[in-house]
């Protein structure tokens, strides 16, 4: 019988809900649980870091990786996986643009655990202790990892093959992604494992879209009434559909929830935050300063809004004054 | 020459072939004199720049960008100016909101009548960049990228000879 392919999961900074997309396969992943060997899954096996560094080199087939590079141990078990696999898998949102971790871009390093350590309401810190790189206890020489100072997809840190979007990859594109590693009919590297057209196209209410949006009012979920039938954009919503790459067969839309873009930009978009500024909001309705500015209050996180998935990845890829 | 050579900022400017760049070439046609740092891009309107254009222009190196377009109400495509002036009033709180000071990305309505007006936003826009000194994002990103070259533990330096990916 011939060696089953040996597979890899890791995760970085990410919510674990990248985990539970893969378990969501249901029946299915028993299927794939015989078809190949699983090497490393921290989530559900035990497995150490040595075992993955006695593997020779290009000895795992596929390492699936979900998360953020934001600490150097990340950065350092992502190169390791890199060197000891034939094909990595940029593996949801977070892997490929930063994703929610990503909007730390906003803030510096001291901002973040100044923070989370000290001033955040919910933090009892008197002795204001922060996680140290070394400490000594009882004799022992203890080690943590460090936060970087930017956060980072994965492909601006190692190379990358196939992309896999969304928050999470729905269990059918990933199984898809399975099968056709499984069975070695290989998209040319680089592909992103999703169709490379906007959401919209395969949108349940694309028909109630109207050819010309005038939108005279921008609304938020949570403080307006949703049709559940009518196009979010023509009812003000800030949906992201048209920015946004097809595949997760508009799964929020049929929530009754506009679509944030967590599957990134098409292929032909470089900026998705820019992108939706360029389409959705030129058909807004007042031409003049004063009109204009009335509409876009109603956007009051721009960048939180449309960079949601994707701050890492965007072109300034951080605020720009920050050390 | 002991004195320190004047930084002098990159503009590129998006000029809109029925006005802006009319009133660029008026300006020319006139010999009116004004500061040379404009790169100057045609485009057929001002509603073709898209914000992209604008970010790309920063992240390239540009130290100001200058956007040109008919007055309201004169656009050659009736009504591509105003939607003009809807994104980039939405990009300009983006760009603060990214530490782009504001006066490096500027909005400005010139008919192809107005070759003056070409030479004094240029000039005052010059000088506001040249104030607000060098963005240099390119030179910024490298300084940021330095934290990746230095983990050398654990993992053996051969591998990864690929520069990371930003594009």
């Amino acid at each position: 019988m011939p060696e089953k392919p040996k597979v890899a999961f890791y995760w970085c900074a990410s919510c674990g809900g990248c985990e539970e997309a893969v378990v969501d396969l249901a029946e299915d992943i028993l299927g794939v649980v015989n078809a190949v060997d699983i090497v490393l899954w921290p989530v559900a096996m035990d497995f150490k870091k040595k075992d993955i560094e006695a593997r020779p080199d290009k000895s795992i087939t596929v390492s699936f990786i979900n998360g953020a590079i934001r600490t150097t141990e990340q950065e350092e078990w992502v190169r390791l996986l890199r060197r000891k696999s034939q094909f990595v898998i940029s593996f949801g949102a977070c892997a490929n643009s930063g994703g929610i971790p990503g909007l730390a871009n906003q803030f510096t390093r001291e901002q973040i655990l100044k923070f989370s350590y000290e001033d955040s309401p919910s933090v009892s810190n008197e002795a204001k202790t922060r996680p140290q790189a070394s400490c000594q206890d009882e004799g022992h020489a203890l080690s943590l990892p460090t936060l970087h100072n930017v956060v980072r997809s994965l492909d601006q840190v190692i190379e990358v093959e196939y992309t896999l979007p969304g928050c999470p990859p729905t269990p059918k594109l990933i199984a898809g992604a399975v099968t056709a590693l499984l069975s070695g009919k290989l998209p040319p590297k680089g592909t992103v494992l999703s169709p490379d057209i906007a959401l919209c196209e395969e949108c349940p209410r694309k028909d109630s879209k109207p050819a010309d949006l005038a939108l005279a009012e921008f609304k938020r979920p949570h403080s307006s009434p949703i049709d559940p039938e009518k196009c979010l954009l023509a009812q003000g919503f800030t949906c992201m559909g048209p920015a946004t790459r097809s595949g997760c067969e508009a799964l929020c839309v049929k929530g009754n929830m506009p679509c944030t873009g967590c599957f990134g930009p098409t292929s032909r978009v470089r900026d998705q935050g820019a992108k939706y500024v360029s389409s959705v909001v030129s058909n807004i309705v007042p031409k003049d300063e004063a009109g204009i500015d009335a509409v876009l209050a109603g956007i009051p996180d721009p960048i939180g809004t449309f960079y949601r998935y994707g701050m890492p990845k965007s072109i300034l890829r951080r605020k720009v004054d920050l050390s | 020459m002991s004195e320190k050579r004047r930084f002098e900022p990159k503009i590129v400017a998006f000029f809109c072939n029925w006005c802006t760049y009319t009133a660029a070439d008026l300006a020319g046609v006139s010999r009116i004199k004004y500061a040379p740092n404009a790169r100057v891009i045609r485009v057929m309107c001002s509603g073709r720049v898209d914000p992209q254009f604008i970010l790309d222009a920063f992240a390239k190196g540009a130290d100001g960008v200058l956007l040109g377009g008919c007055h309201p109400g004169d656009c050659h495509y009736a009504e591509g100016n105003y939607k003009t002036l809807r994104r980039m009033r939405l990009l300009e709180r983006m760009l603060k909101g990214m530490g782009i000071e504001d006066g490096r990305f500027r909005l400005e309505w010139i008919s192809g009548a107005e070759g003056d007006k070409v030479k004094v936003v240029i000039n005052d826009m010059v000088e506001k960049v040249r104030a607000l000194g060098p963005l240099d994002l390119p030179g910024r990103a490298k300084g940021w990228d330095k934290e990746l070259e230095a983990l050398a533990h654990g993992v053996r330096k051969s591998e990864d000879k690929k520069e990371p990916t930003h594009a």
